[in-house]
């Protein structure tokens, strides 16, 4: 449990995840489900329990489309995409941490990728 | 000067903890006025009373200020104490310091210096104080119950058996209600009909029973034990008197492409319709939307074939108007409308259905006649789908904020009775939590899953696809197996929430009853008068106070019967003494106070006045009924010229109390 984590992560998304009456609908409503290690409902309980650490290694983060589904239909207006966005944007500020590097390029071009994609993604993923 | 006691209550230690009662007393003792300043232990208890009694006789008292709880509570036993004493109830102050003061501070010292301070405001009143005695009023013994559904047709027998007069205004053509609708009850699994229609026949029958079907409430007025209603009854174009109900004329009626709404909206009626088999009073009803003799003039079948001439195409709305003891609301509920939950593909695909329309398509009277068909393209459906809390237990820009309380049970009887009737049709229950608190409902939903094997999924589901080979995709969590399932289903069911009727706020306008945010009516105590409304003389009967089965239904109408028949049977009640009275010779004839009363109990007349210079001159002045006054104070306010007063809480009384605190 990471209290000063939990509490940047509630502070930056503006969610408060006690609304959350477990429901999983977010879950259920998740185009990326298939994809994600942890499910959107996981992420809101695991911010609950302050476990944030495990999240932030995920790679989950970086599959959640932001489609905002769960947004819109969570009935309790909890917003579990904006604590994904949360999470993710704390992984990337963390000092010193590159989640791509120019070496891992090559591998992942292909013919329809624009070079703006590239460019967009070394912004978000790298320090 | 009054000779004033002051007794401050420790209430245990509900005050004492957070207020020095010792000092309290001791302040209020040098107040002016004060001859004896006391503390107890329990004021209210019958030695506590006993010292205010006794003091009264010992020191002579003309006024008492109890410094206790809110007078909600313990007003009445002090004011009867003190009457027993020979001193007006009325000469009796209540000062809050529990509710408004020990409950709400942590700081002894704070708490202490309001709770004097209250204690002053108190005494300062009571020094203004004047005794009242309160009147009388003669009782109507008739009462009116507005909604036929099963609430209101239980609290009308009731309240017949007892001996009075009932009419219940109802705005559908029959009574009978949503249970009408519905195809089998939970945990009995027995038919509504079979339980209903003997109410209804016997509503009918009953000749203390009045029924105004297709009728509305159209006003309001008077006040407990003496309300006067005007109805509306609604056109039919039939004459009641004379139709026999022998559905002739909606045979033979050529548009039959209207809705029906008794079956959802799943089928067909006529533009002359009687809405079901067992409907009371079996009269026909003309929709004026649809029938063509009343939107063109071109038709007139039904009056050709009606062999009583009961048809009559010129028949207008009509008021009638009638005085009433009692109230009692009955108004219920309806599903909500899901055009806004676009996950579940309402709109878009007809095999998506609301629970209640799942009740139509099972039922003999219904449009398949009892066999469960999908309605886009009437095959059996194999696989079926349940979503429970549709709109139910959301935030509030999502949905209703509070649990539906039927739907646990109602799906579960639903399953249940699809696998017995279809044993090869698998069903699925998507549910948050499952909520079965009542006498064998946890049984009866434990038996769904272990005898009748519906799967019961803990999870939501996301997202409904209907698709192009007719079946529907629904996308689901299972949250115990942590995974996002696809079930190709043919029919989904919406346990949609349920809320108030549309008509029950303008009603609560009429009647001065207070509601909440969700237009449900409130009781004027949640525990100790569940079955009362805050106004004197309004009762409350099922779903319009909150969501209810129908054993709680019927157990709360029969309550609210017995309330109203402990009206009725008196000849007369106590009123309120503390009522506006206008000074004759301060009022300028504004009519401002009549137009904010909301009971009705102003009036205005022209008096003669000597003038200063020995004329005589006739001035307009407002004239308050006591007997119709609720004492709400709004005319005091309202009053440009400071004539109206109140009794009781006169102006000059509030603004001593203000003084008092400000000094």
């Amino acid at each position: 449990m990471n209290k000063n984590l939990q509490e940047q992560i509630i502070r930056s998304s503006g969610v408060n995840v006690l609304k959350c009456m477990r429901c999983g609908k977010c879950s259920g409503t998740c185009p990326s489900y298939g994809e994600m290690e942890y499910h959107p409902h996981q992420f809101v309980y695991m911010v609950e329990r302050g476990e944030i650490e495990p999240l932030l290694k995920s790679e989950s983060l970086y599959k959640c489309l932001t489609c905002f589904a769960c947004v819109e239909r969570c009935p309790r207006n909890v917003e579990p995409a904006k604590v994904v966005e949360a999470v993710r944007l704390a992984a990337v500020r963390q000092q010193g941490n590159n989640h791509l590097t120019p070496a891992q390029i090559p591998d992942m071009l292909d013919d329809d990728l624009p070079q703006q994609a590239i460019v967009t993604a070394f912004r978000k993923y790298t320090k | 000067m009054q000779r004033i006691g002051v007794f401050v209550c420790h209430c245990g230690t509900n005050i004492a903890a957070t207020v020095d009662v010792k000092a309290v007393a001791e302040a209020l003792g040098h107040e002016p006025g004060v001859v004896i300043s006391q503390d107890y232990q329990y004021m209210c208890s019958e030695s506590g009373q006993n010292l205010v009694k006794n003091s009264i006789k010992e020191h002579n008292l003309t006024g008492v200020v109890v410094c206790s709880c809110s007078p909600r509570m313990h007003e009445n036993t002090f004011r009867k104490a003190a009457a027993a004493a020979g001193l007006n109830s009325y000469m009796v102050e209540i000062a809050n310091i529990r509710e408004q003061c020990s409950w709400i501070h942590k700081d002894i010292a704070t708490a202490t210096e309001k709770a004097i301070i209250l204690g002053k405001a108190a005494v300062a009143k009571v020094h203004l104080n004047a005794p009242l005695t309160a009147g009388e009023s003669p009782v109507v013994k008739r009462a009116l119950v507005i909604g036929g559904g099963i609430a209101g047709i239980q609290t009308a027998l009731d309240i017949a058996e007892a001996g009075f007069d009932v009419d219940i205004v109802e705005k559908n053509p029959t009574i009978g209600g949503k249970m009408a609708q519905i195809d089998k009850t939970f945990p009995t699994l027995d038919c509504a009909a079979c339980i209903l229609t003997p109410k209804m026949v016997e509503a009918s029958q009953n000749e203390k029973i009045h029924i105004h079907s297709f009728s509305e409430v159209a006003d309001v007025k008077g006040f407990v034990g003496n309300f006067t209603v005007k109805i509306k009854k609604k056109a039919r174009f039939v004459d009641e008197t004379k139709c026999t109900g022998c559905g002739l004329c909606t045979e033979k009626c050529p548009m039959k492409k209207v809705p029906n709404e008794f079956n959802m909206g799943l089928d067909n009626r006529t533009a002359i319709y009687i809405p079901f088999a067992q409907a009371v009073p079996k009269v026909a009803t003309i929709d004026p939307n649809y029938c063509m003799m009343l939107k063109n003039g071109k038709c007139g079948v039904c009056s050709k074939v009606c062999s009583v001439g009961a048809i009559d195409y010129k028949q207008e709305d009509r008021i009638i108007e009638e005085k009433y003891g009692a109230i009692i609301v009955a108004t219920g509920f309806n599903p909500i409308k899901l055009d806004k939950y676009d996950e579940f593909a309402y709109n878009q695909c007809a095999d998506v259905v609301t629970s209640l329309e799942l009740e139509r398509l099972m039922n003999a009277a219904g449009p398949n006649g009892g066999t469960l068909l999908r309605p886009s393209d009437k095959t059996h459906p194999h696989t079926i789908v349940f979503v429970q809390c549709v709109g139910s237990r959301c935030d509030d820009s999502k949905g209703k904020p509070y649990c539906s309380k039927i739907c646990c049970m109602y799906t579960a009887k639903h399953a249940m009775l699809i696998r017995e009737k279809y044993p090869d049709t698998e069903v699925y229950v998507f549910y948050i939590d499952v909520r079965t608190p009542g006498k064998n409902f946890d049984e009866f939903y434990r038996r769904a899953v272990e005898q009748y094997n519906v799967h019961y999924i803990k999870g939501m589901v996301g997202k409904v696809t209907p698709k192009s080979d007719g079946k529907i995709d629904v996308q689901a969590s299972d949250l115990l197996a942590n995974e996002q399932l696809h079930i190709n289903a043919d029919m989904v069911v919406l346990a949609a929430a349920i809320e108030p009727d549309k008509t029950a706020r303008p009603l609560a306008t009429m009647l001065t009853t207070q509601m909440d945010t969700n237009d449900f009516f409130t009781e004027a105590h949640p525990k100790l008068r569940p079955v009362e409304s805050a106004t004197a003389g309004i009762f409350l009967s099922g779903a319009c106070q909150g969501p209810k089965d129908i054993p709680e239904t019927v157990a709360q109408a029969s309550a609210a019967a017995a309330k109203a028949i402990g009206l009725l049977c008196k000849n007369s009640i106590t009123c309120n003494p503390c009522v506006a009275h206008s000074n004759e010779l301060m009022c300028n004839g504004c009519s401002s106070c009549e137009k904010v009363c909301p009971y009705g109990a102003i009036t205005y007349v022209d008096k003669e006045f000597r003038m200063p210079d020995r004329t005589t001159a006739i001035r307009r002045v407002a004239s308050v009924n006591p007997a119709v006054c609720q004492g709400c104070g709004a005319c005091t306010v309202a009053c440009p010229s400071g004539a109206m007063d109140l009794n009781g809480f006169s102006n000059s009384q509030i603004m001593a109390e203000v003084d008092a605190i400000c000094k």
